[in-house]
């Protein structure tokens, strides 16, 4: 446990969350959520916790990724809100 | 969507070694970090890349709804299977040792791990690319 290279991945973390809720275009933020959790990936594994690393870099990077793409891909690109 | 002769090759060569770590994440969940559900959604990460290399219906064609029935239906079959066998010599649901100390083959529980893990593994590559499958289907337009 490096706490410098922690506290810098979790502030950057929550920057990627703050962003990714606050941008106006669905596709920024969907790519944005795959950065978010890729540092997350490296949290998880910084902590030791190898298994959860896995699950969070093959399910939430890759396969929410994709299908949130495909969901923009069959609707709208533009928030409403 | 453009073909492109870059992805083609380049995922024509990267399919193989992602399916063969899949394989390894699955037989090799017992001792370490990965098992089944990590291998099933690696695995239906590379019917992702197929598609996006070669399109949906080249993929489907390959791989079509029969076999996701068939090995979504036989991964569960054999994970129900082998925790109801447990059942019969007095253990309780998924308790390998208890097979194992009833035939007294040594190393059975490793086995069976194995087995369950690779049914656990099927299910989920199946129902992933069939997920997969129907979000990309855009109804006969072009993807």
């Amino acid at each position: 446990m490096i706490w410098e290279l922690d506290f810098a991945l979790l502030l950057f973390m929550i920057f990627c969350a703050i962003a990714a809720i606050t941008v106006r275009d669905l596709l920024h933020a969907t790519i944005i959520l795959s950065a978010y959790s890729l540092i997350m990936a490296v949290i998880w594994s910084e902590m030791n916790a190898v298994d959860v690393a896995f699950t969070e870099a093959a399910v939430g990077a890759g396969i929410t990724t994709v299908l949130f793409i495909a969901a923009i891909a069959r609707t709208g690109r533009r928030s409403s809100d | 969507m453009r073909r492109n002769v870059i992805i083609k090759t380049v995922s024509r060569f990267l399919v193989p070694f992602i399916q063969v770590y899949a394989l390894y994440v699955i037989v090799h969940g017992a001792l370490g970090a990965g098992g089944g559900f990590q291998g099933g959604v690696v695995f239906a990460a590379s019917f992702i890349l197929m598609i996006i290399a070669f399109g949906l219906t080249c993929v489907r064609e390959r791989f079509g709804y029969r076999w996701i029935v068939m090995l979504s239906a036989l991964g569960i079959t054999i994970y129900a299977t082998i925790g109801l066998l447990c059942l019969i010599p007095g253990g309780n649901y998924l308790e390998y040792g208890s097979i194992e100390a009833a035939l007294g083959i040594p190393h059975l529980h490793g086995y069976l791990i194995d087995a369950v893990e690779i049914g656990i593994g099927m299910t989920v590559m199946a129902i992933m690319t069939s997920i997969i499958y129907d979000m990309g289907d855009t109804g006969g337009e072009s993807p």
